[in-house]
């Protein structure tokens, strides 16, 4: 029992330590790739590393009319509760940290979170822009909800009626990737479904062209436009954090291989392997959903915000859902 | 305040408008393109003075302006740095004799840096930037 709580400790301890790191890393790749792709030079890789430090000199202004506690509590609220997202999702060869109590439908739950407390870190900052800037994330979080929740589905009820125990359990969909349960028409299905998953994140994570609560050109930074110093460094961190989050869910959902399974390898070096093929496949998740998109598209408005997602993804992710279960049917008789 | 090596490295800059004809506005934005590629830097432009380290000032504070700017001014976290932009901003430029100017800006805030030209060239403003780095690294060592 007391050797339980101790790994489980030292387990998070290391979670916590490998998120900060990878999320650095990919807010740094993201800024160089997307330098490239407009034909700039961009930062060095360490550059959010440097912003942070300079972030944590920095003086921390409270606004004289917003609510001090909530204001700093709120970016210590985003960022641990998106590292505590972490604990739930398999990074590389290695099960979760917290396997034994929590599925996809809590990760759900917690993926709303740090929006939450981003919003309640702009209600609480007093500042009219804030105020805007807030009430759009809600409306941007309820809107993505449901595509998100479409993609879980249709992947858990795939799995249950393959006759997989426990289908929401990450661990169970890392142990039989849905590829190999469907037929082409199946295969069609998920591919949407990834889509789906690809169009959902840059709203998880507010980037263009779904950043209408932050809007540096109309809102001057929405949400955050009160937050400076050490709080700001925090909820730029909780964002390469859900970044690493967003990326791994997509990974541990849709690409759950481990490398030393196709590779021999000796046993010491497996581990390693794994995890260097898992850290290759969320900086290309990331770059496609973060950067590829980011570059490449203007923002949208907040009304086409809802309309993205409530009615064109919407219908995209039940056509992905429909075909997966037609193939299921067609399969069975 | 302390001032460290990665303030240097990462220099935020908010851009204030004090009645200024557009002309050094659209020069700033020049700079920022990928031609000059200041990101390489780590300076970056961003939409609220609470996120900025540096305040790029331009026009010749209209007596309108003079208590916003100073309000903005004080908004920015410390530690800061002042950069004037254009002649306006130093000595009134083409505005000088104007019955509704309360700058030039050097009236209203500390200016650190100053670029003359009108507009100054992007060449220009990035030197200026090198100065400000360069009296930042001065200042640093000076602690
Ligand atoms: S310095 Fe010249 S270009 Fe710049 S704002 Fe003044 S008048 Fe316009």
């Amino acid at each position: 029992m007391l050797t339980d709580i101790i790994l489980t400790l030292a387990g998070a301890f290391l979670v916590v330590i490998f998120s900060l790191i990878v999320a650095f890393f990919l807010l740094g790749v993201d800024r160089i790739v997307t330098a490239r792709m407009q034909a700039r030079i961009g930062p060095p890789l360490t550059q959010p590393f440097t912003d942070m430090r300079k972030l944590f000199t920095k003086e921390n202004v409270v606004p004289a009319n917003a609510i001090p506690w909530l204001f700093n509590l709120a970016p210590v609220v985003a960022l641990a509760s998106a590292i505590t997202i972490l604990l739930y999702i398999p990074i590389g060869g290695f099960p979760p940290v917290l396997s034994g109590g929590g599925d996809l439908i809590l990760v759900m739950y917690l993926l709303t979170l740090p929006a939450l407390a981003l919003v309640a870190g702009g209600f609480s900052s007093g500042s009219p822009y804030a105020t805007v800037g807030a009430q759009r994330e809600m409306v941007t979080m309820i809107a993505y909800e449901f595509p998100l929740a479409v993609v879980i589905i249709a992947i858990a009820w795939k799995l249950a009626v393959s006759g997989v125990p426990l289908p929401f359990m990450l661990m169970s969909i890392q142990a039989n990737p849905v590829w190999g349960l469907v037929g082409p028409l199946g295969i069609i299905g998920i591919l949407i479904l990834f889509f789906v998953l690809l169009i959902v994140t840059p709203a998880e994570l507010s980037r263009i062209p779904f950043d209408t609560p932050e809007a540096e050109t109309e809102l001057a930074g929405g949400v955050l436009v009160e937050y400076s110093g050490k709080n700001l460094a925090l909820f730029t961190l909780t964002q390469g954090v859900k970044t690493v989050v967003m990326a791994s869910l997509m990974v541990a959902l849709f690409i759950p291989y481990r490398l030393s399974a196709l590779v021999p390898a000796p046993a010491i070096l497996q581990p390693v392997l794994d995890l260097l093929f898992y850290l290759i496949l969320v900086v290309l998740v990331a770059f496609v959903a973060v950067s590829l998109i980011r570059v490449s598209m203007a923002r949208f408005r907040i009304n086409q915000v809802v309309s993205v997602y409530w009615i064109y993804l919407s219908l995209i992710g039940i056509a992905g859902l429909l075909l997966v279960m037609a193939d299921h049917f067609i399969g069975v008789v | 305040m302390k001032l460290t090596k990665s303030f240097n490295r990462s220099l935020w800059v908010f851009h204030l408008n004090t009645g200024s004809c557009n002309g050094c506005e659209i020069e700033i934005v020049a700079t920022i393109c990928p031609r000059y590629d200041p990101e390489r830097f780590g300076i970056k432009l961003v939409g609220s003075p609470k996120h900025a380290d540096v305040l790029l000032v331009t026009g010749p504070v209209t007596k309108k302006m003079a208590a916003k700017v100073r309000r903005v001014y004080e908004q920015v976290p410390d530690p800061k740095l002042v950069m004037c932009i254009g002649t306006c901003g130093q000595s009134g430029g083409v505005f000088y004799d104007s019955y509704n100017l309360d700058g030039p800006i050097d009236q209203v805030l500390p200016v650190d840096v100053y670029v003359p030209g009108c507009p100054p060239r992007p060449e220009a403003i990035v030197y200026g930037v090198v100065k400000a780095l360069e009296k930042l690294e001065r200042l640093e060592a000076a602690q």
